[in-house]
């Protein structure tokens, strides 16, 4: 792996969030400086700035896009108790050539009496709602009815978690057989109520959400949490930042006729626990098809994870900062801005990265020496089948 | 053999982790996105480092050399697609195979590129690379031929065991070169390396190779010559299977069978003893494990095992057999390994030429053929791919329509429907909501369409209203504007009859919303100012009553007086223009031609 561009963000304060959109050709960041910004990536790979404009009265924590089916939507939320929902204006043809964009507030939902700590919108299967979660220990769901119209929002739902909530987790999976879930983490220190991670099911007949499980073995504050893209499996998987880095396996359990209106029963399994970070880890996410995770921790990396045939996971790459300071001029040192990599990129990646196998054709790597490994382990009579990762 | 698990070494990222110590990140398409930040959100902050950084893990996709072997296959996977439409389904196991071997070829050829590169290349590091990506090639070349094998090729009986010592013979061409040296040195017969070259043969199935090797035994010892006329009979004896003659598999497996109880009895009448080479070339020939296992040198590999116990034991197996046999003969997990890389290769492929913009539609076909995810991915990848031009949604909705990827193709026209309308371009939104077969989206643009009319006094994007045909029954918004341009259009061909009839259907079958009725009574105002009666008796009675119905209705409260002042003028101006329509047509109706 290297860095092939660095992209000077320009926020006066520490950028918090940084999120793509669903195409990969929009991003949008926010920042402490109580501001987000639109970049676009041009037809020539780089990346400029469209948008930049004062969202909220305090730190913005988190940014998100909605599916391009509702259009150019963001959300974002704050310090300041909000969250807010904005939409993209077509401008005059002035603005277009200078290569600026507008975007208005479409509504401000007020409703959180802390510290929103997260806005995610819901798989777009289920119309055009938006969740938001509070250090209040409430989790919101608002919907848009008119797609047409989104200064219109109504509050649909509120859980109330009774802890702290930092993160929350759509199931992406829009399968019949799935009805809506979603996963609430608790960043609480409070002992009473032990298992921080819950997890809500939306009831067809009552209408309501209503709780099916609390992860009882995570007992330490829980900073991230993410469902993985279903892959028409029948089970979940969902990926826990804590005091290091779970993933749970979420298997329905077959209703009984009887007891068919509560909410589904699962069997939870740990598959992988990962302690790497050896110190808090404070994100995990999936890559679009699920094949590998990353989490961020502490000890200021970000780990790459991926499972081999077996299920057993192992870090294929690590991402650290090399500590050094902005230099005067303000750009990254040594490094050109230039996208596509060419013999000079190789080379920067090959000095200052060194070598090891991730992703992409070179992941093939691990299987390939997995099973030379195997032939040897075999020749020797010892019948171990070890999967290993990179000299 | 134990492993230790090793970590892979951190990339760096440049001016991070001075200021704050945490590492936000984002997925994006082939990359990775990290960014100095905090996550502890109490507690003073300072600014971080302002910038965003782009980590790519797919550095080699974009490289020469494995662009061009990526456009090969492109090329190959387009044929793929033709023989799709073209052939038969029997027909088509063979176009694959033959495509797959084409593609095996078009790794090597690139493989050798880059070796000539590595070689040539002064750069140490670019070397190293250039080594690398061989022997990952290499490694992909062999295990897709041993798939390709196994499970793209499942080879009827008889057949498979000589793919497999095809792919054998390959993949081991050290004996060939062996074997060369062996037989240009002074004394052959001597050379430390001749029995090693001699068994390898054997294992490997070249048996008249073997006996010529042998042969250079033979005339040295003229005391034992008896004993190597005797090899050399079983060997040339030894029947092999020829899927393309006349002999049929069960009179092959007859011959083969007394053929392997001759050289059982050669063991056990003790006819090698004194040699122990032979002896252990004919125990071989049985199928003897312990002694196959032995060779383990000259094997080197598991499978290379596997297809000479199988040459020796069970030359007539079939695919299903094989899985069998490797069970038994290795753990499993090896032939699952085996199986994952396969499906891996091709995924891995794919996600990484998804990355290289213009290679993207190579990946769909790469998804095709990856066994039980690849749909899955495809609907997931698929979905991603940014729609920048229209044309460019098109080839993509194309791609799922072909897969009935019902889902994604609904998608794609709404996010375009979408956009369109965001651009106020009316014509090509309905077009793309007609296409999502969305009946909401293609009412609200209608209700736009109409509100523009209601405005402008006229039509935009004619063609496609004049042309919509039964997409127009759609939704009943949509139908209501094919209709009413219809009628319009009518009314411009001086139809005016016709027109009439449709202007009144449009209410009676309440296909008009109400809100508009006004608007279409209005359009009936000329029809009823003509000279000729237009209208019949019997329809301006129902003009009437529709004209009536609509004033009983409540007032609208959020009309100003002004507006209520234009609408009583027109309703007088329309009952005014109905009674001389009605006296006219009575009139008409009730003269009698003479």
């Amino acid at each position: 792996m290297f860095v092939a561009k660095s992209i000077a963000a320009d926020h006066k304060d520490l950028i918090h969030d940084v999120s793509y959109d669903f195409h990969g050709r929009r991003m949008a960041t926010c920042s402490s400086d109580q501001s987000v910004k639109v970049w676009d990536k041009g037809d020539d790979g780089e990346w400029r700035c469209t948008a930049s404009w004062k969202t909220h009265s305090g730190s913005v924590w988190r940014v998100t896009w909605a599916h391009p089916e509702f259009g150019q939507v963001l959300a974002s939320c704050s310090f300041d108790r909000t969250a807010a929902v904005w939409e993209e204006i077509v401008g005059e043809s002035n603005d277009k050539q200078r290569g600026q964009s507008h975007w208005i507030k479409r509504t401000t939902l007020v409703d959180s009496r802390t510290s929103v700590t997260d806005v995610k919108f819901a798989p777009k299967h289920m119309g055009l709602m938006l969740t938001t979660c509070s250090a209040d220990g409430v989790v919101r769901i608002y919907e848009a009815p008119d797609v047409m119209n989104l200064s219109q929002w109504s509050l649909q739902h509120e859980i109330s978690c009774k802890l702290s909530c930092s993160c929350i987790s759509w199931n992406p999976s829009s399968s019949r057989a799935h009805p809506p879930m979603i996963a609430v983490g608790s960043d609480d220190s409070n002992v009473t109520y032990s298992g921080k991670v819950q997890i809500y099911e939306y009831n067809e007949n009552t209408r309501k959400y209503a709780k099916a499980e609390t992860l009882m073995t995570v007992t330490d504050p829980v900073h991230d949490i993410t469902f993985a893209p279903n892959l028409g499996r029948s089970f979940h998987v969902l990926a826990i930042a804590t005091k290091d880095v779970r993933i749970f396996k979420l298997v329905p359990l077959r209703r009984e006729s009887a007891n068919s209106s509560g909410p589904t029963k699962f069997e939870v399994q740990v598959m992988a626990q990962f302690d790497s970070h050896n110190s808090q880890v404070w994100r995990v996410s999936w890559n679009i098809t699920s094949t590998l995770l990353a989490s961020s921790g502490d000890d200021g990396c970000v780990r790459l994870w991926k499972a081999n045939y077996m299920d057993n996971w192992k870090c294929t790459g690590i991402l650290r900062g090399d500590g050094s300071p902005v230099n005067g001029s303000g750009h990254a040192a040594a490094l050109s801005a230039v996208g596509v990599p060419g013999a000079a990129q190789m080379l920067v990646g090959a000095t200052s990265a060194g070598r090891y196998v991730t992703a992409g054709t070179r992941s093939l790597m691990p299987y390939i020496l997995g099973i030379l490994r195997c032939l040897f382990s075999f020749m020797t009579g010892t019948q171990h089948i070890l999967y290993s990762g990179t000299t | 053999m134990e492993e230790v698990d090793v970590e892979p070494s951190p990339t760096l990222i440049p001016s991070a982790g001075f200021h704050q110590r945490h590492l936000g990140f984002e997925w994006g398409p082939g990359d990775l996105l990290v960014y100095e930040t905090n996550y502890k959100l109490q507690g003073p902050r300072s600014a971080g480092s302002p910038f965003v950084h782009i980590v790519w893990k797919d550095e080699d996709i974009c490289s020469p050399i494995l662009r061009k072997l990526f456009n090969e296959s492109h090329l190959i996977f387009v044929g793929l697609q033709k023989i799709k439409e073209d052939m038969p389904s029997k027909n088509k196991k063979s176009q694959f195979v033959s495509i797959s071997k084409n593609y095996r070829s078009v790794i090597r050829a690139c493989m050798e590129e880059l070796q000539q590169n590595a070689v040539s290349t002064q750069e140490g590091s670019l070397a190293s690379q250039y080594g690398d990506q061989v022997s990952i090639l290499l490694a992909i070349e062999l295990i897709w031929n041993l798939c390709e094998v196994l499970f793209i090729d499942a080879a009827p009986a008889g057949s498979l065991l000589l793919h497999l010592l095809d792919w054998v013979r390959l993949h081991k061409s050290d004996v060939d070169a062996r074997a060369r040296e062996v037989l240009q040195s002074d004394s052959p017969a001597h050379h430390q390396s001749y029995w090693d070259v001699v068994i390898s043969l054997v294992l490997q199935g070249r048996v008249d190779e073997a006996r010529q090797v042998l042969s250079k035994q033979a005339s040295l010892r003229a005391e034992s010559s008896s004993v190597f006329k005797r090899m050399d009979v079983l060997l040339h004896t030894m029947p092999i299977f020829n899927p393309t003659g006349t002999q049929t598999l069960t009179e092959f497996d007859v011959k083969w069978r007394h053929w392997h109880e001759e050289c059982d009895r050669c063991l056990q009448d003790n006819t090698f003893a004194s040699n122990r080479h032979l002896e252990t070339i004919c125990k071989i020939l049985v199928g003897d494990e312990d002694t196959i296992l032995e060779q383990k040198e000259l094997l080197s590999t598991w499978y290379h095992f596997l297809v000479t116990r199988l040459l020796f034991t069970h030359p007539t197996i079939k695919p299903p057999d094989l899985h069998y046999y490797a069970q038994v003969h290795t753990t499993s997990p090896i032939l699952l390994s085996l199986r994952y890389c396969y499906k891996q290769c091709i995924y891995h492929t794919c996600v990484c030429v998804c990355v290289c913009v213009s290679l993207w539609q190579l990946a769909v076909d790469y998804f095709d053929h990856c066994p039980e995810f690849g749909r899955v991915y495809l609907e997931l990848q698929i979905e991603r791919v940014p729609l920048d031009t229209e044309r460019k949604a098109i080839k993509v909705l194309r791609i799922c329509e072909d897969r009935q990827m019902s889902e994604q193709v609904r998608s794609i026209c709404k996010i375009m429907a979408k956009r369109a309308l965001r651009n106020n371009r009316l014509g090509s939104a309905l077009s793309w909501s007609i296409r999502a077969k969305d009946a909401a989206f293609a009412t609200l643009i209608s209700e736009r369409f109409l509100q523009d009319y209601c405005n402008k006094g006229s039509f935009t994007d004619l063609d496609l209203l004049d042309n919509l045909g039964p997409a127009m029954l759609l939704s009943d918004r949509l139908t209501f504007l094919g209709k009413y341009r219809e009628f319009h259009r009518l009314y411009g061909e001086n139809r005016f009859s016709e027109a009439a009839k449709l202007l009144l259907s449009l209410m009676t079958a309440k296909i008009a919303p109400r809100s508009l009725w006004m608007t279409l009574l209005t359009d009936a105002l000329p029809l009823l100012e003509q000279k000729e009666v237009i209208f019949s008796v019997d329809q301006t009675y129902e003009l009437m009553s529709c004209l009536e119905e609509l004033n009983s209705g409540t007032k609208d409260s959020s009309q100003t007086d002004q507006d209520e002042d234009i609408e009583s003028t027109k309703t007088e101006l329309l009952r005014l223009a109905l009674a001389r329509n009605l006296a006219m047509a009575i009139v008409k109706e009730g003269t009698i031609e003479t």
